[in-house]
C-alpha cells in the first residue's frame, strides 16, 4: 500500500480523458501503468511488471473467468471495479476454492473520464483487499469513442481446493437441503431503478460482496456440502434450473421461504417483475447434506440473517424445479425464455 | 406488505376455498376476463384448490394477444426507419408480427425503446425534436386514460413530433361477442377489476340481464381472484345473474370520471380487429378527427395491410374460452416461448405463456419440501419413485 494514495497521480489537468494513445503502447500508455494502475494495484507479483505473473501453487486449483459490462459504472451500492473482483471471486469460491490470484484486463472508451478510471481501480485495490485476493497480472486497451460504453472489465481469477469435496451440480442428491445466504433481487433492482430513473423512499443497495469467507467458513467447519451456486444473472429461479438439469433431479422450493426486502418486493409489484428472477451478486445457493442443514444455517446467519433454508432435492422429476406456491399449491418455476419484460397494465 | 400479504395469506386462500367446494352442487364454467387473472391463477395454483365442479376459462383480456399482426406489423415498418424513435411498453417487444419482433428491429438497427409511461415518450418527443418519437398505444381501458393523456397534452403544448399507433380495445364488446357465440360456454364472469377501477361497472349490468349471467368485479391476488369465483358461484347456485364488486377496495359503481373524460376528449369508440377472434363492431378506441395528426398511421402513411397467421395456432379459440392452450397441438412443441407462433405464447398475460411457464406438466402432488425439524426426518424416509404425473 506504500505508493496507494487517494489523489489520482496521473496530472488529470493534463489528461482528464483517456485518450487512444493511452492504449498505443508508446509513453502515456507506460504512464498510465506505472504511475496509476501499477501502484494502485501493487503487490510483489504484480511489480516485477513481467509479462505474467510467475509463482508456485500446489495442488488442486481453480480456474474462472468474467466479463463486466454494467451500465451505469457506479449504483447505489458498488460499482463496476467491485462487482469484477467480487463476480470473479465469488465463482471461485462456489467452486470451493480459496481465491488466490486475479487478472485484470480493462477495455476503456476514448474519452473515459481519468477521474472515473481512477475511482474505478481504487474500488478494485479496496474490493481486492476485503476479499484478500491479489490482482496480479492486467491489460489495458483502448477503443474510439462511441465503440464502448465507457469502460469494460475483465477478470480472471485463480483459486486452491484445500479440501476432498468434490462441489458440482453432479454431487447433488436426493433429500439434500438448499439454503440460501440471504434476501434476493437487490442488485437487480438497484441497477433498474438507476437505468429507468427510479425513486423510492430509500435508495435500494446493491447486495455486491464477497462470498469466499462464508463459504470457507462453511468449508472450515465440516459441512457436507454438496453444490454451490451464485445466483447472479437469470436470479436464483435460473440457477435453480441449471441445476437441476445438470443433477438431474428435482429440486422443490417454497414461496414463503425465500426472503426478499420489503423495499425489493415493492419495486418488483410495481415493475411487475418476479424476484426470483432478478440478479443478485452476493448471494448463492447451497446444497448440503440433511444433516448438516441446520449447522449451515448457523454459519450463514452470521454472515447475514436473513439467510434460510428455502427447498430440498428430490429424485422423482428429473431437470425440473417445482413451487410451493404462498397459498399452498405447487408449480413449475422456469428460466425466462428472454428478459423479464414489464408487462402492460 | 399491504395490500398485498394479506390478499396472498393462505388461510384466507383456504377459507374461500372451503367456502366454493361447500356452495357447489353443479358444474359451472367462469371466465376470468384478463389475462393478469389468467396468470395469477396458474402462478400461485388458485384452480388447484377449487372442487372439480369448477372450470375456469382464460379470456381475451390479454392486450398484447388480441393487437393485430398487421398492427404489428406496421409497428415493425415505423419502428426500423432511421428518424424514428419507437417507444413501446416492455410487454410488446418480444411479440412477433409476421417476420420479426421489435427487438429484432432494435438489433438491427432501430431505435426502438422501452418506456413505462406514455408521458415518457412525450418527454422523449420534447428532448429530440429532430426525431419522430412514436409510441404504442395498445391496451384495454387501462392505459386509454394515461395514453390520451400524452395526446391531449402534445396537443396543448404544441408538440408536433409525437404520434401514437393505436390499438385500444374495449372489454364489454369481446364479451358480448364470446357471450352471442354459439360455442359459448361462460356461465359467470369475472370481470376485470383495473378496468371497472377506470369506466366501472355499469356497463356490465345489461349485459347480465340480456344473458342472464352473473358477473363479479375481481382484483388480481390469489384471495380476490378465490372471493370472487366464490361470489360467482352463489349466483350461479342461487339463479341470481347480477353484477357484484368483489373488488371494493379499488372500484367504485361510475369509476374514475376524470379518466373517462380524457379518454373522451381524445378517442372515440371505433370497430377494431381482435387478433385470433376477428373484427368486433365498436370495441376499440381510435383518435378523433381534432386528434388525429397524432395518428402514426397517418404520419406514416401506412396503408391497409393483409397478413395471415400461422395455421397451426389456435389462439384465437384460447382467447375466446373455447380450448386450454395446453389444448393444442403444437402448444411446448412447434410453439414455446423462444419460437412462438401465436402472441398468447409471449406476453407476460397470454394464457399459453402461463401454461408454459408454470405448468408443463401436472406437478400437482409430488411431494414436498419439508423444513427445519421435518428435515431429519425426511432424509431418513425419502420416499422416491412416485413418478411423473
Amino acid at each position: 500500500m506504500a505508493d496507494f494514495t487517494l489523489t489520482c497521480p496521473i496530472p488529470i489537468a493534463q489528461y482528464p480523458q483517456v485518450l487512444l494513445a493511452h492504449g498505443s503502447g508508446g509513453k502515456l500508455m507506460h504512464n498510465l501503468i506505472e504511475k496509476m494502475i501499477g501502484p494502485a494495484f501493487s503487490n510483489p507479483l504484480l511489480d516485477s511488471r513481467h509479462d505474467g505473473a510467475v509463482f508456485p501453487l500446489n495442488g488442486k486449483l481453480a480456474f474462472t473467468t468474467d466479463s463486466y459490462v454494467v451500465h451505469p459504472l457506479f449504483f447505489p451500492g458498488g460499482d463496476i471495479g467491485r462487482l469484477a473482483v467480487h463476480g470473479t471471486v465469488n465463482d471461485l469460491a462456489m467452486c470451493g476454492a480459496r481465491p488466490l490470484y486475479l487478472s485484470a484486463g480493462f477495455i476503456l472508451e476514448e474519452g473515459l473520464p481519468m477521474a472515473t478510471l481512477w475511482q474505478i481501480v481504487q474500488s478494485m485495490r479496496a474490493a481486492a483487499d476485503a476479499a484478500g485476493v491479489q490482482i496480479v497480472t492486467g491489460d489495458t486497451k483502448v477503443v474510439d469513442r462511441g465503440k464502448g460504453d465507457g469502460l469494460f472489465i475483465n477478470t480472471a481469477g485463480i483459486g486452491i481446493i484445500e479440501h476432498d469435496h468434490v462441489i458440482a451440480p453432479a454431487s447433488v442428491r436426493p433429500g439434500d437441503v438448499l439454503l440460501l445466504n440471504g434476501d434476493i433481487g437487490r442488485h437487480g433492482i438497484a441497477i433498474m431503478a438507476v437505468r429507468e430513473g427510479l425513486e423510492f423512499e430509500s435508495a435500494i443497495e446493491s447486495d455486491t460482496a464477497p462470498l469466499n469467507g462464508v463459504v470457507l467458513k462453511l468449508l472450515d467447519a465440516g459441512v457436507d456440502v454438496h453444490c454451490l451456486r451464485d445466483c447472479t444473472r437469470g436470479g436464483v429461479a435460473s440457477t435453480l434450473v441449471e441445476i437441476a438439469e445438470a443433477a438431474r433431479a428435482r429440486i422443490d422450493i417454497r414461496e414463503s421461504a425465500i426472503p426478499v426486502r420489503e423495499d425489493v418486493r415493492g419495486a418488483c409489484e410495481m415493475l411487475g417483475l418476479d424476484p426470483l428472477y432478478v440478479a443478485n451478486e452476493g448471494r448463492f445457493a447451497a446444497f448440503v447434506a440433511p444433516e448438516d442443514a441446520d449447522r449451515a444455517l448457523a454459519i450463514l446467519r452470521e454472515f447475514d440473517d436473513s439467510a434460510a433454508i428455502i427447498g430440498q432435492v428430490y429424485d422423482d422429476v428429473p431437470g425440473r424445479v417445482t413451487m410451493k406456491s404462498r397459498i399452498g399449491a405447487s408449480r413449475i418455476v422456469d428460466m425466462l425464455s428472454g428478459e423479464q419484460l414489464p408487462r402492460i397494465c | 406488505m399491504k395490500y398485498i400479504d394479506e390478499y396472498r395469506d393462505a388461510e384466507a386462500a383456504r377459507k374461500f376455498a372451503d367456502a366454493i367446494a361447500r356452495i357447489t352442487t353443479k358444474p359451472w364454467t367462469i371466465m376470468e376476463i384478463c389475462g393478469g387473472q389468467t396468470h395469477a391463477i396458474v402462478k400461485f395454483g388458485i384452480d388447484e384448490l377449487l372442487p372439480d365442479k369448477i372450470t375456469l376459462l382464460h379470456g381475451p383480456g390479454c392486450p398484447v394477444c388480441v393487437t393485430p399482426l398487421e398492427l404489428i406489423d406496421k409497428a415493425l415498418d415505423i419502428a426500423a426507419r432511421p428518424d424514428v424513435i419507437f417507444t413501446s411498453f416492455g410487454d410488446m417487444l418480444r411479440v412477433p408480427g409476421s417476420n420479426a419482433d421489435l427487438l429484432s428491429v432494435k438489433a438491427a438497427g432501430g431505435d426502438v425503446r422501452m418506456v413505462y409511461s406514455p408521458l415518457d415518450a412525450l418527454k422523449l418527443a420534447q428532448q429530440n425534436p429532430d426525431k419522430q418519437v412514436v409510441f404504442f398505444a395498445v391496451g384495454f381501458e387501462t392505459t386509454a386514460p394515461a395514453n390520451a393523456m400524452a395526446v391531449y397534452q402534445a396537443a396543448q403544448q404544441g408538440i408536433k413530433n409525437f404520434s401514437i399507433l393505436v390499438s385500444h380495445v374495449l372489454v364489454p364488446p369481446a364479451v358480448e361477442a364470446i357471450l352471442s357465440s354459439s360455442t359459448n360456454r361462460v356461465q359467470a364472469f369475472l370481470a376485470a377489476g383495473h378496468v371497472c377501477v377506470v369506466v366501472g361497472f355499469e356497463e356490465y349490468v345489461p349485459l347480465a340481464k340480456k344473458y342472464g349471467v352473473p358477473f363479479v368485479v375481481t382484483g388480481f391476488e390469489p384471495v380476490d381472484i378465490l372471493q370472487g369465483i366464490y361470489m360467482a358461484v352463489r349466483q350461479l347456485e342461487e339463479g341470481r345473474a347480477e353484477v357484484e364488486n368483489q373488488y371494493v377496495r379499488a372500484v367504485r359503481r361510475q369509476g374514475n370520471l376524470s379518466a373517462q373524460q380524457i379518454i373522451r376528449e381524445v378517442f372515440e369508440v371505433v370497430p377494431r380487429k381482435w387478433r385470433g377472434i376477428g373484427s368486433i363492431p365498436q370495441s376499440g378506441l381510435g383518435l378523433r378527427a381534432a386528434y388525429a395528426e397524432y395518428d402514426a398511421e397517418k404520419r406514416f402513411g401506412l396503408g391497409e395491410l393483409t397478413v395471415e397467421e400461422p395455421p397451426e395456432c389456435i389462439s384465437g379459440l384460447v382467447l375466446q374460452g373455447v380450448k386450454k392452450p395446453n389444448q393444442c397441438p403444437v402448444f411446448g412443441t412447434l410453439c414455446t416461448p423462444e419460437h412462438p407462433l401465436g402472441a398468447t405464447m409471449v406476453s407476460s398475460e397470454g394464457a399459453c405463456a402461463a401454461y408454459y411457464r408454470y405448468r408443463r406438466e401436472e406437478v400437482v402432488g409430488l411431494q414436498s419440501s419439508v423444513f427445519s425439524r421435518e428435515i431429519q426426518v425426511a432424509s431418513q424416509q425419502l420416499v422416491v419413485g412416485e413418478g411423473e404425473k
